[in-house]
């Protein structure tokens, strides 16, 4: 189980560009912080940087355990549950399908009630060509609850979600960090956690 | 079933029902191999000689139509990033890809060839060669495939440069296919250029999955 994440003077930059500098926050287990800032200050660029996917300029990550002191990025990718802009779904799969092989995937055993729990079990035979913007988008939260990673990164978590799905979003994130996990979500909504922010 | 497995039975799964993979690759390798014979003529010796070439060629370029979609529709969609981040190497990612496409379009094609060989007038013994050609070469056409696709996956027209990437790489493989067949028609062994043939296809599969991850590492980084 992880214990905290600590960013050290971190920096970015796209190209010519410096997104953020000297950049640095810790978040505790069973804590979230709220990424704010306008489009293209760098929410994205942050979520991306501590799942291992684009390197610091500068600075580092450093996930802790009780056991170990993680910094290499792609150890610390496998503490990770993302959601990101896109949802990572296939037309063609049928939902059930689609979160079986996440599940699979992780090394995780398929767990249908995850479905009940997004309000997706009527669904699970439809392929997902045909499920709403919402409805992707609840399929993403249960893959990211099968996932069972300690770690979340959201971005934009309540994007094309009604008020109903907003809630169960909201929901699950309480669950999370009652559990001892971690989420870091850009939002420009609250998360409704009493969590901290941080404003790029 | 393990994460690798989970992974190539996924795009096994998708190959199969988007339409565009196995189904597409063996039309057109059919419709090159159907046409040819009408172009050249009823000279049927010439149409052995050349028989080795086009069906080697037809079939890279079958192989191709699919290749630039190896990455690309996770990557477009987002499943590549959560892909990466399972307990699957990035490399045992590219490996399974590699593996899923050669599958849905590699083995279908080298399945066809006999068939489309009765159209080159090829006797037994090269219909063979070919076909063990083509079932020792067509996993490097993947490999090598895997390379370009990874390498022109954030490009808006990636599909298009694609074909100048890995077509010159795909010479060898060409070379020493048809030139199999060529050496069992003057009736000499083949077995030397199938040696060959196997060493560059042992060597792509191998290496590619490494030269793959590593680019696909790059443009998942943005």
């Amino acid at each position: 189980m992880i214990t905290s994440l600590t960013a050290e003077k971190l920096a970015c930059t796209r190209g010519d560009r410096k997104l953020f500098d000297t950049l640095s926050f810790r978040v505790s287990a069973g804590q979230a912080l709220a990424v704010e800032g306008a489009n293209g200050a760098g929410k994205t660029s942050l979520l991306r940087m501590i799942a291992g996917f684009l390197a610091p300029a500068a600075g580092r990550l450093v996930l802790k355990s009780a056991q170990a002191e993680i910094t290499d990025a792609e150890e610390r990718g496998k503490s990770v549950g993302w959601l990101g802009h896109h949802d990572g779904l296939k037309p063609q799969l049928t939902v059930r399908e689609q979160l079986d092989f996440f599940a699979r995937l992780y090394g995780r055993a398929p767990d249908p009630s995850a479905l009940e729990r997004v309000g997706l079990a009527r669904q699970a035979e439809l392929p997902c060509r045909y499920l709403s913007a919402g409805q992707r988008r609840r399929l993403a939260l249960a893959r990211l609850l099968v996932s069972e990673r300690p770690l979340w990164l959201l971005d934009e978590p309540f994007a094309a979600l009604d008020t109903a799905g907003q809630a169960l979003i909201a929901q699950a994130m309480a669950r999370h960090c009652g559990h001892g996990g971690i989420i870091i979500a850009a939002t420009h909504d609250p998360l409704g956690l009493g969590n901290e922010s941080l404003k790029l | 079933m393990s994460p690798f497995a989970t992974l190539l039975v996924r795009d096994l799964r998708l190959a199969a029902r988007s339409g565009g993979g196995a189904a597409l690759a063996l039309s057109f390798f059919a419709l090159v191999a159907t046409l040819v014979p009408l172009g050249v003529g009823a000279d049927l010796k010439l149409l052995a000689r050349v028989a080795g070439g086009v069906l080697w060629v037809a079939a890279v370029l079958s192989a191709l139509l699919s290749l630039d979609r190896l990455f690309q529709g996770d990557f477009e969609d987002g499943s590549l990033e959560v892909i990466a981040l399972s307990p699957l190497a990035l490399e045992a990612v590219a490996l399974a890809k590699i593996l899923a496409h050669w599958l849905s379009t590699g083995l279908p094609l080298t399945l066809l060839s006999p068939l489309l060989a009765l159209l080159f007038n090829l006797d037994a013994a090269p219909t063979l060669t070919l076909f063990l050609s083509l079932l020792i070469g067509t996993p490097a056409v993947s490999a090598v495939g895997a390379i370009g696709a990874s390498l022109t996956l954030s490009l808006k027209r990636g599909g298009l440069i694609l074909p100048l990437i890995i077509l010159p790489l795909l010479a060898p493989v060409v070379i020493f296919g048809a030139g199999a067949v060529a050496l069992v028609l003057d009736g000499m062994s083949g077995g030397g250029a199938l040696g060959l043939l196997a060493a560059f296809a042992f060597g792509a599969v191998l290496l590619s999955p490494f030269a793959a991850a590593a680019s696909v590492r790059l443009n998942l980084g943005g």
